[in-house]
């Protein structure tokens, strides 16, 4: 089936599967709760700040193929990196599902995500783990965010 | 397995008799016909109905109550005959009972709103364990205002729930019991006799849900049940949405005071104070739904028509074989197994978020619910975030119920 396929891409289904990263950081310098009320979607996003890199990044949760994916994604591509670079991919992941801007070969892996632009009641499934780290580069402390 | 289906099915009922009546029905999906299977959600809607308010807006509309024009009687007729019929349609005695509200969370509301004052502080409600938000809710923001206790009627594991302990729950500040008619997860159907029968020999009332109940059953008797009670909502049994109906019985919305305040539930109004006007009137404040309170009356006189034992019969067969379908496949876990189970299934599958799957069904052309169906309480009892749930109605067929389990089937060998 077609459209399954680009939105169930071996990469999904692989970080469904096997999600990465996904434990408790104990010394986290944010933690953030994110859930989707209307499937029961929740995870927790661990953010561990030295100085201006990202030391560590770590989820933990329960959700459909598409938010588990995405968060696992999420953890691998910002792991080491600068807090300007997960800025940055933030809002350039955030424009590409939400309004279809960009590109998603510029995302490299996290363009796979792209696929759901053809599912309108999932995009807010992979958004989850995204709005929940924009809540922790706030340095909201641990709020609770909602993709509803 | 066309010819098997046949074999089967109950003779007395076609579903193509009536599948021709609902134009949705003939849509098609990602290229396949729609296998519309979310009935529990809203039931989709007759020719008749959707053309009744068509010509209601054409050749009768008006403002009711409150008009000597021609349009004015034609409308004010037509919104008081739904009324007469729903009247018959739940065998009350009279259309005093009759309130019309949006649906079953506003009938459930008005009881908690206006029934709730005449509480004291330290009274209790019952709530059953299997309860739609809608009948949790209204009960729980009522007790924050006025201290009222709420206290829960458990279930068990085959998702029926545990009448023999609601006499200990129940005590002399009781003042009511909200229990469903049909379970909108499991599709139980609750014993609601028997819980009248123990709730008014503990002298509380009994408000029942029949949001599930009305579309599936042959007939549903308010006083057959002894309901104190009885709401439900018009988009659930193949009439327009923003209808609903909340049946109270006479002594009972006679001593309630108004929901709401404003036109055509007074009697006189001055400054220095205003008079309500008699029940139902005096909880229909403002102009109500009029158009939609005559789709729902064309919707009954559309049931009406049929032999509804054979099609709740019919429903029956075709939820016996959903479920034996469902428990063939690999990993699919059915939630509850109870008794008598009216229309409704949920179910997960291992590996698989019910989420992903109603994605999957839906490329097949398969409407199901997916996620918690309003009624969390019922997913934290099984341990599961989210069910798949299927829903039936009278023209649902056999071979809608296959091509659900093959996209089933097609779910988990790509998902799971
Ligand atoms: C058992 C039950 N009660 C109440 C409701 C709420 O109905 P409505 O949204 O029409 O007010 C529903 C509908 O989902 C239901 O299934």
């Amino acid at each position: 089936m077609e459209g399954l396929r680009e939105l169930y891409q071996e990469l999904i289904l692989d970080h469904k599967r096997h999600p990465r990263n996904f434990r408790v950081i104990a010394d986290a310098t944010a933690a953030v709760e994110g859930h989707n009320p209307l499937c029961g979607d929740h995870l927790w996003l661990y953010v561990k700040v030295e100085g201006d890199r990202i030391a560590d990044v770590a989820f933990q949760g329960e959700g459909c193929a598409i938010s588990t994916a995405s968060a696992s994604l999420l953890t691998e591509s910002l792991q080491g990196q600068s807090v300007a670079e997960a800025e940055r991919l933030l809002q350039e992941v955030i424009a590409l599902l939400t309004e279809g801007k960009g590109s998603a070969e510029a995302l490299g892996k996290l363009g796979v995500l792209a696929g759901v632009r053809d599912f309108p009641s999932r995009v807010k499934c992979a958004m989850l783990a995204w709005r929940t780290l924009e809540a922790a580069l706030a340095g909201k402390g641990t709020p609770s965010v909602t993709t509803e | 397995m066309g010819e098997m289906h046949a074999a089967e099915r109950s003779r007395l009922w076609s579903p193509e008799r009536v599948r021709g009546d609902f134009p949705a029905l003939s849509l098609k999906i990602n290229g396949f016909p729609l296998s519309y299977l979310d009935n529990a959600a809203t039931t989709q809607k007759p020719k008749v109905v959707i053309e009744r308010l068509a010509y209601f807006y054409a050749h009768e509309n008006a403002n009711i109550h409150r008009g000597v024009h021609r349009l004015a009687e034609l409308a004010t007729a037509a919104y008081e005959g739904a009324r007469e019929r729903v009247r018959r349609f739940v065998n009350a005695r009279s259309v005093e009972e009759i309130v019309f509200v949006r649906g079953t969370t506003e009938a459930i509301n008005l009881v908690a709103a206006s029934l709730g004052t005449l509480w004291q502080r330290g009274d209790e409600v019952v709530v059953s364990a299997m309860e739609h938000h809608a009948n949790i809710v209204p009960w729980q923001l009522l007790a924050e205002r006025q201290g009222i206790g709420v206290r829960v009627l458990p279930m068990n594991e085959a998702g029926e729930l545990e009448v023999e302990k609601l006499p200990e729950l129940l005590t002399p500040r009781t003042r009511l019991v909200a229990v469903t008619h049909v379970s909108n997860v499991l599709g139980t159907m609750n014993p609601i006799a028997e819980i009248v029968r123990m709730a008014h020999a503990a002298g509380a009332l009994v408000l029942v849900d029949g949001a599930q109940a009305v579309s599936h059953l042959a007939a549903v008797d308010v006083q057959a049940l002894g309901a104190d009670f009885y709401c439900f909502s018009g988009h659930k049994m193949f009439a327009p949405t923003g209808i609903g109906v909340l049946y109270g019985r006479q002594e009972l919305l006679a001593e309630m005071p108004p929901y709401q305040g404003g036109g055509d539930m007074i009697r006189t109004v001055s400054f220095a104070g205003s008079t309500f006007a008699d029940p139902p009137y005096r909880f229909e404040a403002g102009t109500p739904p009029i158009a939609e309170a005559v789709g729902l009356g064309c919707a009954i006189d559309y049931l009406a028509q049929w032999d509804r034992q054979a099609a709740e019969e019919y429903e029956q067969e075709l939820l016996d074989y959903t479920i034996a379908r469902l428990r063939a496949v690999p990993g699919v876990r059915v939630l509850g197994s109870p008794q008598r189970r009216i229309g409704v299934v949920s179910f997960t599958l291992a590996g698989v978020h019910a989420h992903d799957l109603g994605t999957v069904l839906d490329r097949y052309g398969v409407a199901i619910r997916v996620g918690h169906h309003c009624a969390m309480p019922v997913m934290d009892f099984y341990r599961v975030p989210a069910t798949a749930r299927v829903s039936l109605a009278m023209y649902n067929t056999f071979e809608e119920i296959d091509q659900m389990v093959m996209a089933l089937e097609e779910a988990r060998r790509l998902l799971g």
